[in-house]
């Protein structure tokens, strides 16, 4: 009884956030200078008053601004996203069309990213002081060093232009929709390897250093030492005592990130022309289409607290002493 | 999770984090043999030209809708879905006799009912500048089906221009009579009677258009279909032509800086012609209700600080000319016989001093706001050449910058002090010119009316003579004068006129035919050979 109670207390405390999440996000928006119908109209070369004054109408802008908010938010209780009225569509079909590019490329890249810095960094850190260790730590340095679009522009010319093996952008060759479906998946797995190695490096360079340090850390902790001294083999030792211990803080600092890397692909899907939702929200911004970056940030509050959850479960099933309490 | 399986999901994500690199294989997918690849940028919002009429709408949409006339390189009208056409004595009719043959692309016979359907009733609802034009006819009528009569109130002298695709773009009555046309829902599969049909779009990635195999144009269209590719990334663009995975772009798609390397690469070729229906005039304007602006002195003391030719060759590469004037040398009735401004800092200054504005403490005459245009690199580059050029008079400029909404609610509300700004001409002066000067066009809230406030009674008079004048040698005359005339008086200070490159695979013949250039309908384009 007492359990339920919480877990209600609990979702109406979740509702009640996204309501506010929704809230400020409504204000954030409408606070920036212009409207849609401005800039339909600054792009358009020529306009009048009775075309401004239709797509403003069409928006609810001619409405106060409570009018709109409560408007706004009687949609979002009801799950409707809402229309843009730019593109003339619904911002749900909008948003789920680039939903699933973004997932691939940000879970590949999230994956590449966690695997490769704790191998990396546990590489390093067991290595401490010496020559492999010094290399990895500074290739670390030099990724993180690296603005994205530069590292995607220099892949491309390597990869795409030089020797022709993977191609500069989008997510599929144009004439995909007639390719089997082992072609097809081939040809988008092709297509994801630059813009998710691109996205991947700065976040493995971070969690490189971290599991490094992590690692060293460790290699001091008591049960090492008694590994150690029964004799265990260093690789032995590496595996089965310190890894897991080691790659929490890694994982717990990968959660976090996890959210940022969803909205933060914007330069990566821009650079690679990939299809993907932080590439709406950019052009989503640019054109003030309210109701379409409303909708997003909705959408990616969702996927942020979703990520959250994920990353609980992967804790846990790395630490079982977490799932016992 | 156990030692052991967790063991076997480190050695998973290991595998995952290897295998990343090595999937690879050469995806140089194209468009079918005969198909055309080219880069839209940025992506359209719709495709129903009547309802949007930004550049990247015009150049997918130009291949999908067509209007009654085509226009060539030199503004001569032409016949598109209109065969032939007569203009009565008194300039009051315009008989149009349109082609018999032509299709929508579901298969309906186009007719005149469409055409009086489009221009009396769509577009007088939906479309601003065709409004402005359909607005000055008393009816508009269809004896036939294959005729149709337009009667104006008073004579408008170009009116024959206001039949280009994006200014006027025929619509299928069948299918839209009695719906609520911005929100029906062919908006989102056009059906027009150009010689390409839409097919699919996914969005964020491209636009795919094929052949329409009804089109009335004898053995018309070559190609056999052209995907439009979405590339967000200038860079990428430029890649896109070099490796052959695209083999058109136009407009701003190529940074001024990449476009003589892209032009000397031996499978493409570049041309600036194609674009002398828009013939933008970029300018600085001025808010001519603020203090210095209001002063004819200070607007000139600024033509004499502004070094057109480095803004030409140094920031657009060449891509443009020296403006002289408020119309482009590449339309009809310039007059390039006006006053000439000389780089001169002494003159200036002695303009400047003679108005009284003489400089503070600081060695400032004035500071006033410049809210930047943000149409890309080179309009930055401009406003902080021009921040240079005025400050060796003693005017400083205070650079902002802001993004399409914030620029066009500053300029549009009258926010602003200085500005740049790039209008297209739509092919003659009454259309594309007239609005920027004439002070009934004073309309605040509105982008791209007069927006400098500049108001003079005798320019008013002569634009709205030469509009209604019906004999050319009248109009030369009229506009000859009010050149003269403004270019005295400096509404605004004229920079340049911008031209741009049109990037295309030189097996292409026949793609660049008119005057709207890539966003023509490519009807004749085909492959060498």
């Amino acid at each position: 009884m007492l359990q339920i109670r919480r877990i209600g207390v609990r979702l109406a405390g979740l509702a009640a956030t996204i309501l506010v999440i929704a809230t400020i996000n409504f204000i954030l928006v409408h606070s920036a200078p212009g409207d849609p119908a401005s800039v339909m109209a600054g792009q358009s070369g020529a306009t009048d008053e009775k075309f401004l004054a239709e797509v403003r109408a069409e928006y609810g802008l001619d409405q106060p601004y409570i009018v709109q908010l409560g408007t706004y938010l009687g949609k979002v209780v009801q799950f409707d996203l809402g229309y843009s009225f730019r593109q003339r569509r619904d911002v749900a079909d909008l948003i789920m069309e680039r939903l699933w590019p973004t997932l691939l490329l940000t879970l590949t890249s999230f994956t590449l990213a966690l695997a490769g810095g704790i191998f990396l960094g546990a590489l390093a850190g067991r290595r401490a002081g010496r020559w492999s260790d010094t290399l990895i730590s500074m290739g670390a340095l030099l990724l993180y060093a690296t603005p994205v679009f530069w590292l995607g522009l220099m892949l491309v010319l390597v990869f795409s232009i030089q020797l022709g093996w993977l191609p500069a952008f989008g997510y599929a060759s144009i004439r995909a929709d007639s390719f089997t479906t082992w072609h097809y998946i081939t040809d988008v797995a092709s297509h994801l390897v630059l813009p998710a190695v691109s996205l991947a490096a700065i976040y493995m360079a971070v969690y490189t250093r971290l599991m490094r340090s992590s690692i060293i850390e460790v290699s001091h902790e008591d049960h090492v030492k008694t590994a150690r001294a029964k004799g265990l083999t260093e690789g032995r030792i590496l595996r089965r005592h310190m890894l897991r211990n080691a790659s929490l803080p890694v994982i717990t600092f990968a959660g976090l990130q996890a959210g940022a890397m969803i909205g933060g692909a914007v330069v990566v899907e821009t650079v690679f022309a990939w299809p993907g939702l932080g590439r709406l929200t950019y052009d989503a911004v640019l054109q003030r289409d309210y109701p379409v970056l409303l909708g997003l940030f909705l959408v990616m509050s969702v996927l942020v607290i979703l990520v959250n959850l994920l990353t609980d479960l992967i804790y846990r099933m790395i630490d079982p002493r977490l799932a016992a309490r | 999770m156990n030692r052991r399986e967790f063991n076997h999901l480190l050695f998973m994500s290991g595998a995952v984090a290897v295998s990343g690199v090595g999937l690879g294989r050469p995806a140089f997918a194209q468009a079918a043999e005969g198909g055309l690849t080219a880069i839209i940028q940025p992506e359209p919002p719709i495709l129903q030209l009547a309802l949007n009429q930004q550049t990247p709408t015009g150049v997918v949409g130009g291949k999908i809708y067509e209007s009654l006339l085509s226009y060539d390189l030199k503004l001569t009208p032409g016949p598109q879905l209109a065969e032939s056409w007569e203009m009565s004595e008194d300039g009051l009719t315009y008989t149009f006799h349109l082609v018999k043959n032509a299709k929508w692309h579901d298969g309906e016979p186009f007719t005149a009912a469409d055409v009086v359907f489009t221009c009396d009733d769509f577009l007088k609802e939906v479309h601003p500048r065709a409004r402005a034009t359909f607005d000055r006819c008393e009816s508009i009528t269809a004896p036939d089906d294959y005729t149709v009569v337009f009667k104006l109130k008073e004579p408008f002298a170009p009116f024959l221009l206001a039949f280009e695709t994006s200014s006027a773009p025929m619509v299928p009555k069948h299918l839209y009579e009695g719906e609520d046309y911005r929100n029906s829902e062919h908006n989102q599969t056009p059906i027009g009677t150009g010689p390409f049909k839409f097919n699919e779009w996914v969005r964020g990635s491209h636009i795919h258009l094929q052949a329409f195999d009804e089109y009335y144009g004898e053995g018309q269209p070559h190609l056999t279909e052209i995907y439009y590719r979405v590339i967000p990334d200038a860079a990428s663009r430029s890649v896109a032509l070099e490796t052959g995975e695209a083999q058109l772009a136009q407009w701003g798609d190529v940074e001024t800086f990449d476009v003589e390397r892209l032009s000397a690469l031996p499978h493409l070729t570049m041309t600036t012609e194609g674009y002398e229906f828009f013939s933008p005039v970029s300018w600085l304007e001025f808010n001519c209700r603020n203090k210095p602006m209001d002063d004819k002195r200070f607007r000139q003391a600024v033509m004499h600080l502004i070094d057109r030719e480095f803004i030409r060759d140094r920031i657009l590469f060449g891509l443009a000319r020296v403006a002289t004037g408020p119309i482009a040398s590449t339309t009809r009735f310039y007059d390039g016989d006006v006053k000439q401004y000389e780089l001169s800092i002494e003159k200036a200054t002695a303009l400047l001093d003679e108005m009284g504005l003489t400089p503070g403490s600081d060695g400032n005459r004035v500071t006033i706001d410049y809210p930047v245009p943000p149409y890309g690199e080179t309009w930055v580059r401009t406003a902080e050449f021009i921040r240079q050029a005025l400050a060796q008079g003693g005017i400083n400029v205070n650079l902002i910058s802001t993004d399409v909404a914030g620029w066009a609610s500053a300029v549009s509300n009258w926010e602003f002090d200085i500005t740049t700004n790039m209008l297209y001409q739509f092919g003659d002066p009454a259309l594309g010119v007239a609005r920027t000067y004439v002070s009934s066009n004073i309309r605040k809230g509105v982008m791209f009316t007069n927006t400098a406030g500049y108001s003079n009674p005798e320019v008013d008079r002569l634009f709205a003579e030469a509009a209604v004048a019906t004999s050319d040698d009248t109009r030369q005359q009229l506009y000859s004068e009010v050149q003269k005339l403004l270019v005295e008086e400096v509404p605004v200070a004229w920079l340049t006129e911008n031209q741009y490159p049109t990037i295309y695979d030189n097996r292409l013949e026949d793609l660049i035919v008119s005057a709207t250039g890539a966003n023509g309908n490519f009807a004749s384009a085909k492959y060498a050979g």
